[in-house]
């Protein structure tokens, strides 16, 4: 790393994220101004381009790639068009310890004084909250499932070759173009499809006046710098925006800039969901980079520099703020712009280029949270590439994660994709399948699905929330055998899954109608041509995802009581379910046979492991397949972020001994310390849930350095994720372990069960050894591969 | 039918590749710094880690033979009359008692060791005998045991003191990958101080199993004061040199007490205290004895 970008880089790691007025004080205006005189989406466009023309621009000291969405790195711009948040909302964000936001004091009065007064009332966050059905509203407070479009807009998507072949001048011929062919004698929906047209072309000028902008200023800051490197690169920096965003790029650098402005455009429109991405970045720049490199305009070292400086970029840019549920379910500044390096080319062949390698560097180096950056693996991918991947990896901070490719391909094809656009896709995210710059793909929230098995057991009855939230169907004693537990689970399944999809087709309507994002349609295949808004069904495929979590820990569950009050009758319901109501306290007994002698999901064992199956099947069947508003179907992936961490808070003790108010499972990894086989008996475990019918699985492996170090830990580490990717798992994060999770795992052995640490030729589990031995094991720890 | 006290999955340091470890219990050696202490007798046994007892004395409504006495703040566990029956262990809610040692009909133990299948395949590992000590087991259980994992394709290594009759080499030979053969010390005075056993029928053996083009991968533990020292090094090279004994592989594993802790939870105690874990530069040293006298493949650690 240059000294550039490690001055860059620290600053970027070293400002504080701060809550930023300019775009909601500049949008309120522009509703003031224009509301009711144009069309909706002409509105929302004209908003982007107001605030594009006005904002205060940023150019940093040593800057190669420009732009922000605020006043400079880490700002937050606020969106109260879809969350208003309130003046209490405001100190919580500022005065939180963590993912904390600092306010300026005189925003606090003008968040009261103009920002409520405008939008409380209009927000879609109210709009939704007052449309939904008294049913969703108890469901939704009782934490039996999350509602993403509550404070941030449909997003989940990425972008493709398209940004790279087109100019913004260009779009807007093609805009042109489809606007001269409407149909106003034979399409009802001519006039609409004219306004939105109309938005999509504003959207193109604001994002050229944002080009345009930089472009004087950099030729004002050039004229008056001294240093003439500097001066020099300012000029470039002048010229590289002279030609995009109006125009294609033609240098890697202008690709990479280009880049940038769409991001910008996108994530200052609206606040989506993981922001945006560039998703197949290396097959993107790879022709540029050649091209640059052939013309002696590019050598190594500057192309790594370009992308660094873009990671840079990425990491400015935290998180949209969140409040309440939607900060649970996602606690984090990073806002999961995902990189898919490796791959296949749109031909089907190995992907890997000289890119993709620069790219495996820059994140070894420049170690940041964002962007997501990580490794799609196909049977054509290289050894080398997988192993130097696995490399970064086992450092332990937890990038790359690991995508296989076929596994996307199938995924796609299975859900109605051409080949041709399923070999382009990838994930984004943490782990979710989309066909890249042609679908939305939205996720609608999380599902809790063991805190349906404790209403199964208890009629229906909530006794967290004091709700009858779900159907009367019995109590557990009534249940006379797994079968019929089993039945009376799956209708409460059924019947959740329909409260929240009553809500979730209500958001969509909400959002089709009055939150239009032109501009993330002009780059999404096929919004110009139908003329049809991202939120509306533009895209050429429309998908909604409700994301299933506790899959360890609902099928732990099950499994202790099938096997300890059907099978092996070691107790009966009664006492199980009193167990559980003390939260085991006084029912050691049960608690030892329910955690540590029953069989366990994680272990590569088929008694666990149908039950799994089951309970996958039956939730992706009750999903898969229902209508969506925007022509698409629902489908289901399997991802937690930090949701199971709040699902857990609002239940009460599980059949599996997993305690009240603590965690339940993340992804599809086993629930904690429940597997004690190792790596394979995971691996194997989660491979035999169907990840093809899937739109994507999260599966972490927790590993002590000692396992992964040296070539051997390296190779058997490559060979795992092959061989995992063989059995078509779908994604594998690797967490190598540090001192503190050791220290941890000293203090409380019964969650680190599966901890296996290796000392010269033995391996062991971590709990079994002695206290001096864990303590000389810890202290090694940090070193292993500095 | 043998006693196995446990399968190591993703295991990969024993033999090329992933592999899984299957440890036999009972061992004819009783090494004084031995890893493994719970594979050394041949009977189910039980394992008790009365250092993190909480002393709730549940355990002891488990116990038909009475050998738990509850004691102030923890149990004491009476090795001798327990039958190691296991009833106790549903009782300990902190998880600290297990019985120690399972039989598998061969059967349900290839179908284990076939779960792992793909992995061995990928990464050219495979199934590792390991105790204890595999060759002293029941021939006729490891016998079929081998020729049903290599009509699967399955390579198995053979993980042994060496100790046992060549005949039960003899048998098993064809259906064997690679012998990881553990050498410690050539002074037979010395190995039965420490081992309990003369070397003879295990030099003897391994000669034998050189001569019929065993695979052979030498192992050789560098313990403290028992054999880590130039003297003791330098004549396994020259042993080896002298018979022209040719391994694939050679493997100084320098000693740690990673097992200590197990001693006390069988009721045993632990004899090693004393010895010290050899010097990286002490251990390069001992490689170059090798590699000085030509030998490839000299590996420090498993």
């Amino acid at each position: 790393m240059n000294e550039r970008v490690k001055r860059l880089r620290q600053e970027s790691l070293d400002t504080q994220a701060h809550i930023d007025m300019a775009r909601a004080k500049s949008m309120t205006a522009t509703y003031e101004k224009y509301e009711g005189s144009v069309s909706i989406p002409e509105l929302r466009a004209l908003v982007l381009k107001e605030y594009f023309s006005t904002k205060e621009l940023y150019l940093g000291e040593g800057e190669l790639i420009v732009g922000e969405k605020g006043d400079g790195p880490q700002a937050a711009p606020t969106f109260p068009e879809l969350c208003c948040h309130t003046s209490e909302d405001m100190h919580v964000m500022n005065d939180r310890e963590l993912i904390n936001f600092k306010v300026k004091n005189a925003d606090y009065a003008y968040q009261e004084q103009e920002i409520i007064p405008f939008w409380e009332k209009r927000s879609i966050r109210k709009k939704i909250l007052s449309n939904m059905t008294p049913a969703w509203k108890d469901c939704y407070e009782a934490g039996l499932f999350t509602e993403f479009m509550e404070q941030r807009g449909p997003g989940h998507t990425v972008g493709s070759a398209k940004i790279y072949e087109k100019g913004f001048l260009d779009y807007q011929a093609d805009i042109d173009a489809a606007i001269a062919n409407l149909d106003y004698l034979n399409d009802k929906e001519a006039l609409d499809k004219k306004s939105e047209l109309l938005g999509m072309r504003i959207a193109c000028e604001a994002v050229m006046i944002l080009g345009e902008r930089y472009r004087e200023l950099a030729l004002t800051m050039a004229a008056k710098e001294t240093d003439e490197k500097r001066k020099e690169e300012l000029l470039q920096i002048a010229k590289n925006c002279e030609v995009v965003p109006a125009h294609k790029p033609q240098t890697y650098w202008q690709a990479i800039q280009m880049y940038w402005f769409v991001h910008l455009g996108v994530t200052t429109e609206l606040n989506p969901w993981d922001a945006y991405s560039p998703g197949r970045l290396d097959q993107h720049l790879i022709p540029f980079y050649k091209e640059d490199a052939k013309a002696g305009r590019l050598d190594d070292e500057q192309a790594l520099e370009l992308l660094e400086c873009l990671w840079v970029k990425f990491n400015n840019q935290p998180a949209p703020p969140k409040v309440g549920i939607t900060l649970k379910e996602s606690s984090t500044y990073t806002d999961f712009a995902n990189i898919n390096t490796g791959g296949i080319t749109p031909d089907g062949e190995n992907g890997v280029n000289e890119v993709s390698y620069l790219i495996l560097d820059c994140m070894d180096e420049m170690k940041l949270l964002q962007p997501s950056s990580n490794v799609q693996i196909s049977r054509k991918t290289p050894t080398k590439f997988l192993k130097r991947a696995c490399e970064i990896s086992r450092k332990g901070w937890g990038q790359p994660a690991f995508y296989n490719t076929e596994a996307i391909v199938q995924e796609l094809l299975n859900a109605g994709k051409s080949l041709a656009d399923a070999r382009c896709g990838g994930t984004s995210g943490c782990v979710e399948t989309g066909a890249f710059g042609n679908e939305a793909y939205i996720l609608t929230g999380y599902f809790n699905i063991p805190k349906i098995l404790e209403l199964t057991l208890n009629n229906g009855f909530d006794t967290v929330s004091g709700k009858q939230l779900g159907l009367k169907l019995g109590s557990a004693p009534d249940y006379k055998s797994y079968e019929e537990l089993f039945a009376a689970f799956k209708k409460q399944i059924e019947y959740f899954v329909e409260v929240k999809i009553t809500g979730s087709n209500m958001i969509e309507e909400i959002y089709a109608h009055y939150m239009p994002a032109p501009f993330l349609s002009i780059i999404t295949n096929d919004c110009i041509a139908r003329g049809r808004d991202y939120n509306a069904g533009g895209a050429r495929y429309n998908t909604k995802y409700i994301q299933g979590v506790g899959i360890g820990t609902i099928t732990d569950s099950l499994a202790a009581i099938k096997y300890n009050v059907f099978d092996e009758k070691k107790f009966s319901m009664e006492e199980l379910i009193a167990a559980m109501k003390d939260n085991f306290e006084g029912h050691e007994r049960i608690l030892n046979l329910v955690r540590n002698k029953s069989p366990k999901y994680g272990n590569d064992d088929d008694y666990a492991d149908d039950i799994m199956k089951s309970v996958f099947k039956m939730y992706h069947d009750t999903v898969t397949g229902r209508p969506n508003m925007t022509g698409g179907f629902y489908r289901i992936n399997m991802l937690p972020t930090t949701c199971h961490v709040y699902f857990g808070e609002v239940m009460m003790a599980s059949p599996n001994g997993r305690l009240a108010h603590t965690p339940v499972s993340e992804g599809i990894s086993p629930e904690k310390g429940a597997d004690t086989f190792g790596p394979t008996a995971v691996v194997k475990s989660a491979s035999k849930m169907d990840h093809l019918q899937t739109g994507g699985t999260l599966l972490n492996q927790k590993f002590t350095p000692s396992v992964v170090a040296g070539e051997e830990g390296l190779t058997q580490m490559a060979n795992l994720v092959r061989t995992y990717f063989n059995m078509d798992g779908h994604h594998i994060q690797f967490n190598v372990i540090d001192r503190q999770t050791l220290l941890d795992a000293q203090a409380k052995p019964e969650e680190y069960k599966d901890l296996i640490v290796r000392v010269a030729g033995y391996s062991d589990h971590f709990r079994n050894l002695s206290k001096a031995l864990q303590d000389e094991i810890i202290n090694r720890t940090e070193q292993a591969f500095n | 039918m043998p006693i196995i006290t446990g399968i190591q999955k993703y295991s990969i340091h024993d033999g090329q590749g992933i592999r899984s470890t299957v440890f036999f219990k009972g061992c004819p050696l009783s090494c004084s710094w031995c890893h493994n202490p719970e594979t050394q007798n041949y009977q189910r046994q039980l394992s008790v880690d009365e250092e993190r007892c909480s002393g709730c004395g549940k355990c002891l409504k488990g116990c038909e033979t009475e050998c738990i006495q509850l004691e102030a703040t923890r149990t004491q566990t009476d090795f001798d009359k327990c039958t190691a029956c296991g009833d106790c262990a549903d009782y300990c809610y902190q998880n600290l008692r297990t019985v120690i040692g399972e039989e598998y009909e061969v059967e349900k133990l290839v179908d284990l060791l076939k779960r792992d299948e793909m992995f061995y395949e990928e990464s050219g590992g495979g199934v590792t005998l390991s105790g204890g000590e595999v060759m002293t087991q029941d021939m006729d259980y490891l016998e079929t045991l081998l020729k049903k994992l290599t009509l699967l394709g399955i390579s198995v290594n053979i993980d042994t003191c060496g100790y046992a009759p060549y005949v039960n080499f003899e048998r098993i030979l064809p259906y064997v990958d690679t012998f990881l053969y553990d050498v410690k010390v050539i002074d037979d005075q010395k190995h039965r101080h420490h081992m309990g056993v003369s070397n003879t029928l295990i030099l003897e053996n391994l000669e034998r199993l050189a001569l019929a083009g065993a695979s052979l991968n030498i192992r050789i533990p560098v313990v403290g004061s028992v054999n880590a020292n130039s003297q003791d090094i330098k004549a396994i090279v020259d042993y080896l040199g002298e018979r022209k004994i040719q391994p694939v592989q050679i493997n100084l594993l320098p000693y740690h007490n990673t097992g200590s802790g197990k001693y006390g939870r069988i009721g045993k105690e632990y004899q090693g205290e004393t010895y010290a874990t050899p010097a990286a530069a002490e251990m390069d040293d001992f490689a170059k004895l090798f590699t000085g006298a030509g030998f490839t493949n000299v590996k420090i650690g498993g």
